[in-house]
């Protein structure tokens, strides 16, 4: 049990952190090498007055996001084809195999060949983020309590109502768990992907000059804003899936996921 | 609202045999059961009552042996373990099974006879064994079924809600096929049910066929 409320500790950890960064700081004293958090911040200060920083971070969040339900969608979609139908899961297996593998690098350089550079970032986070959520809904599925579908089957209770019911509370923490991993690697790949293949007015442009410019401070006042989204996006995802779908679901302390 | 009882029927069983491996679980159990008859299964632990119950609900099949009188048939059960869904009231995991064939408002009223209101509202996880196996009891004898299979349906009930429970359980299933295990002649008693005997090694003992 700890002595502070959890936001004074939180604010106090943060605060160390940022302490330590600023003393690194001072102690490089290069603004090449490494910038101090006033620096970034001022950056950040100068990129938030910006329409045209806003204008990239709305051509990077809605590609990347674009491309995250997509695959939020299919992967709950055949997850779920793969449970009912094994031959369809046997089927997409070396699929699913090859998006996990394959470097996110060498679909980057495949999509600007096939789709240009524009809707890069929406082809990447779909690739990245749908063999998590195919993986976990099928794993989500697998697990659902053998006790209660047996009771189900003796009560003849409708297989709608079973999905309803026994499969969504044994999906969901196998969902949720995919989602936090899934998000954030799916944010982290697509601008990666703008990076390389640097479509006009993306994060990934920005990011890309910052590097020409060695303007360290514009690099990591890009990266604040990319965190700050995705966290934003992460919480606000969770909890619609928690209000769509959490009904019923008791409390779960342990980490679902399955490995993808 | 009472189910409207079906005329009466009747399942026989004869020569019903089950092993698992080299363990013989079941030798050759005949039983007559007739709805509006309650039957009670008495038997030590391991000598098979699970087992029979699984093969007439159909979760198993027998090595050898007949049962009639199933066909088109519907079931409710109150299993060994509570089998409920943790996150969700009794109410919820009672409509699980039963739809919309009771209005909530009666439902709440028929679930009152048994639970204490203040837990109406809760999740079954926050329940005691005791107001687990009262909803599992509840979810049996409400579900529309012609045939009532109960595992050892008052394990963990006291005294006085065991008494309670029996007067529900007389009341819903009514005209229908009641088969419940127990180790108590009490327990057979409280529902006028009459005494089978399973012996250890998934004989039946009495009465004889």
């Amino acid at each position: 049990m700890h002595r502070f409320p959890d936001w004074s500790r939180r604010t106090a950890i943060l605060l160390f952190w940022l302490f330590l960064w600023h003393l690194a700081s001072l102690a490089v004293q290069n603004q090449i090498l490494l910038v101090g958090p006033l620096d970034a911040l001022k950056a950040l200060a100068v990129q938030l007055a910006s329409p045209a920083s806003w204008g990239a971070l709305w051509f990077s969040f809605g590609r990347i996001s674009l491309g995250f339900f997509m695959a939020f969608l299919a992967g709950l979609l055949t997850g779920s084809l793969a449970f009912w139908k094994p031959l369809a899961g046997e089927i997409l297996e070396p699929a699913i195999q090859f998006m996990k593998s394959v470097p996110v690098a060498s679909f980057v350089i495949l999509a600007l060949i096939w789709t240009g550079a524009e809707n890069l970032s929406v082809f990447i986070s779909f690739l990245v983020v749908y063999p998590v959520i195919h993986i976990n809904t099928l794993a989500g599925l697998s697990h659902a309590d053998p006790g209660l579908l047996e009771m189900a089957r003796v009560f003849r209770v409708p297989v709608w109502r079973q999905a309803l019911s026994i499969y969504r509370i044994s999906l969901y923490p196998y969902l949720e768990s995919a989602l936090k991993t899934s998000l954030g690697m799916g944010f982290k790949s697509g601008i990666a992907a703008e990076v390389i293949g640097v479509p006009g007015g993306s994060i990934g442009e920005g990011l890309y000059m910052a590097k020409i410019y060695l303007s360290t401070a514009d690099l990591f006042a890009w990266t604040l804003m990319i965190i700050a989204v995705s966290s934003v996006f992460e919480k606000l995802f969770l909890l619609l899936l928690k209000t769509i779908a959490g009904n019923g679901v008791p409390g779960k302390e342990e980490n679902h996921a399955a490995s993808v | 609202m009472l189910l409207p009882s079906d005329p009466a029927f009747r399942v026989t069983v004869r020569n019903l045999t089950k092993s698992y491996g080299d363990s013989l679980v079941l030798d050759h159990v005949s039983l007559d059961l007739e709805s509006g008859c309650p039957c009670c299964l008495m038997a030590p632990s391991g000598a098979g009552k699970t087992t029979l119950f699984r093969i007439l609900m159909g979760l198993e099949t027998a090595d050898s042996g007949t049962i009639e009188g199933l066909e088109g048939r519907s079931f409710s059960a109150v299993f060994q373990e509570d089998r409920l869904l943790e996150g969700y009231t009794a109410l919820q995991n009672i409509r699980f099974v039963t739809g919309r064939w009771y209005p909530a408002h009666e439902l709440t009223a028929i679930i009152k006879h048994l639970l204490p209101e203040d837990s109406l509202k809760k999740p079954v996880s926050e329940f005691s064994g005791g107001m687990k196996r009262r909803t599992a009891i509840l979810r049996a004898i409400l579900a529309p079924a012609d045939i009532v299979l109960m595992d050892e349906p008052f394990t963990g009930l006291d005294p006085d809600t065991k008494q309670q429970a029996a007067r529900m359980i007389n009341k819903y299933t009514a005209g229908k096929l009641l088969l419940f295990s127990t180790h108590s002649q009490e327990d057979a008693a409280l529902l006028g049910a009459e005494i089978l005997r399973l012996d250890e090694n998934g004989g039946l003992c009495s009465p004889g066929i």
